[in-house]
């Protein structure tokens, strides 16, 4: 499967994921439970991290998605507020040893929850219309995981946030009616300015910058979907750009992916962090 | 990958290779082991040393240990739970070679038994095991997996794998390793599905056979998604 496949799909994009995926009606029905239960598991995390303030293991991380949830929303922006505080909720659970969904990964958690489940809620749509987007996220991380491993120790940041907002992008997309090209062309854009971002966990911790870093990203996600839905599309085809960003990721050199030894790990209090945690 | 491997796993973070892969990691080494082990000592290689308590990556391993999936929420009590349960764990870092990054070594004890298992988390949850007790097998926990310790003997491969297909059960993986010629070898067979009880009582019995164990699929927990449920699975006690 190709992201020009499934842009051409005469449906949603995520009926052919899921044609993919499932050879009957009762595997398709297995798979729609299994993305249920996914999508209940990631609202219960949202959940629990907007109510906890307790800190992560190293302290750095624990009370930012409470805080902004609590804040006054002074930009009059609620959907903003309410993507980025669900974002973090994930990932602030997830930095204090909390249950996540990875999607893809731990570190990324919080990006698709943040932007599928935060238009959801703002918008009021229902859980069974979110089940077809969620496949569609994932279809599209399967074609991005045929080009490069998914991980911020092969490819950087860009791997991983990367292919969340991607995810995120075309499952929004897909959630507001958007056909399928559309939603291809919302994961494209996110991913195209995406490429380049590394990764440089202070310490090597899943934390600073990734909690903020997936509010940013969840954002970016929604942003680009709103690009797509009034029918912007990349000029680059879709495939082209994950091939790109696969060959920066091999570009980029081992203290930018994953080893706490480049960046903003590489700054002096980045430095001292690291130090203290490994006493 | 499948679309709940990508949209997952559930898992209690922080990393998927830092905890989510060493939980698997020991898990495997717990069926490897086959039955409640009294000591666990761990030896971390590279990152894994480096950022193991920050990633909780000894909370996992001793999780793991325990029999965990990477979706137990007894994870961050996973010292108070060893405590409880009477298992003495142990940390060391070391050079493991040329291996990846994370890595690591497990070697669990109890019962007068024994066993080692070297394996790296790969990023995003995946492992690989490629040492046992010394022997360069390789696995990835991803389907239920046959451990055998045999004689090296001409003919063994063949006498398995005939009972594996007549079981009706499809052969993924199978790596054979041996310390010398005729000597003492073990075999790594990645299969489809869970042997039946007779065919693994079968094999368990043939004569050059010393050591099996069946380690359950370990990639998908006991949450929803389950091939095989934990406790229950089908690891096999040493041929008496």
């Amino acid at each position: 499967m190709t992201l020009a496949d499934l842009a051409a799909a005469p449906g949603p994009a995520s009926d052919l994921v899921l044609a993919d995926e499932a050879a009957t009606p009762v595997e398709r029905a297995r798979v729609l439970e299994g993305l249920r239960g996914r999508l209940r598991e990631m609202r219960a995390s949202i959940e629990r991290g907007l109510e906890s303030d307790a800190k992560s293991r190293t302290g750095m991380v624990g009370w930012n998605a409470k805080t902004l949830w609590n804040a006054p929303d002074e930009l009059r922006a609620p959907l903003l507020q309410r993507v980025q505080a669900y974002a973090m909720a994930v990932n602030e659970e997830n930095a204090r040893m909390g249950r996540i969904v990875a999607a893809p990964t731990a570190g990324s958690a919080g990006t698709l929850p943040g932007a599928l489940l935060g238009v959801a809620d703002h918008l009021g749509l229902d859980e069974d219309r979110l089940l077809g987007p969620l496949a569609l996220a994932g279809g599209i991380g399967q074609v991005i995981s045929q080009s490069m491993f998914i991980a911020g120790s092969t490819g950087g940041c860009q791997a991983e946030i990367g292919s969340s907002a991607a995810m995120a992008a075309a499952a929004v997309t897909e959630a507001m009616g958007g056909d399928a090209a559309a939603s291809v062309h919302a994961a494209a854009m996110a991913l195209m300015n995406t490429i380049g971002l590394v990764c440089d966990p202070v310490g090597g911790y899943v934390e600073v910058p990734c909690v903020s870093r997936n509010a940013f990203y969840s954002v970016h996600a929604v942003a680009s979907a709103q690009l797509a839905l009034a029918g912007v599309t990349s000029p680059i085809p879709p495939d082209e750009v994950v091939l790109a960003m696969a060959s920066v990721g091999r570009l980029l050199p081992p203290e930018l992916r994953e080893t706490g030894e480049g960046g903003i790990a590489d700054t002096p209090t980045g430095r001292r962090i690291a130090l203290e945690m490994a006493r | 990958m499948s679309l709940l491997d990508v949209i997952g796993p559930v898992m209690v973070g922080p990393s998927s290779s830092h905890t989510a892969g060493a939980c698997r990691l020991a898990l495997l080494a717990r069926h490897a082991f086959g039955a409640e082990p009294r000591r666990a000592r761990f030896t971390l290689h590279g990152s894994f040393a480096k950022t193991a308590r920050g990633h909780g990556t000894d909370l996992a391993l001793i999780a793991g240990t325990l029999g965990a999936f990477p979706d137990d929420p007894m994870i961050p009590r996973a010292l108070d739970e060893a405590a409880a349960r009477g298992l003495d764990v142990d940390f060391a870092t070391a050079d493991l070679g040329d291996v990846h990054p994370n890595s690591v070594r497990a070697v669990l004890e109890g019962e007068g038994e024994r066993v080692m298992l070297t394996g790296s988390s790969l990023g995003g949850g995946l492992v690989r095991v490629f040492d046992v007790d010394g022997f360069r097998i390789d696995f990835s926990g991803s389907h239920p997996t046959l451990l055998l310790r045999h004689l090296d003997t001409p003919g063994v491969i063949a006498r398995v794998a005939r009972v594996i297909a007549d079981d009706d059960v499809n052969i993924a993986t199978l790596v054979s390793a041996r310390r010398k010629r005729g000597g003492d070898a073990m075999m790594s067979i990645e299969i489809d599905r869970p042997l039946t009880a007779p065919a693994r009582d079968y094999l368990r019995h043939l004569r050059y056979v010393t050591w099996l164990r069946e380690l359950p699929e370990v990639m998908r927990g006991p949450d929803g998604d389950a091939v095989e449920s934990q406790g229950v699975s089908a690891e096999t006690e040493v041929a008496s």
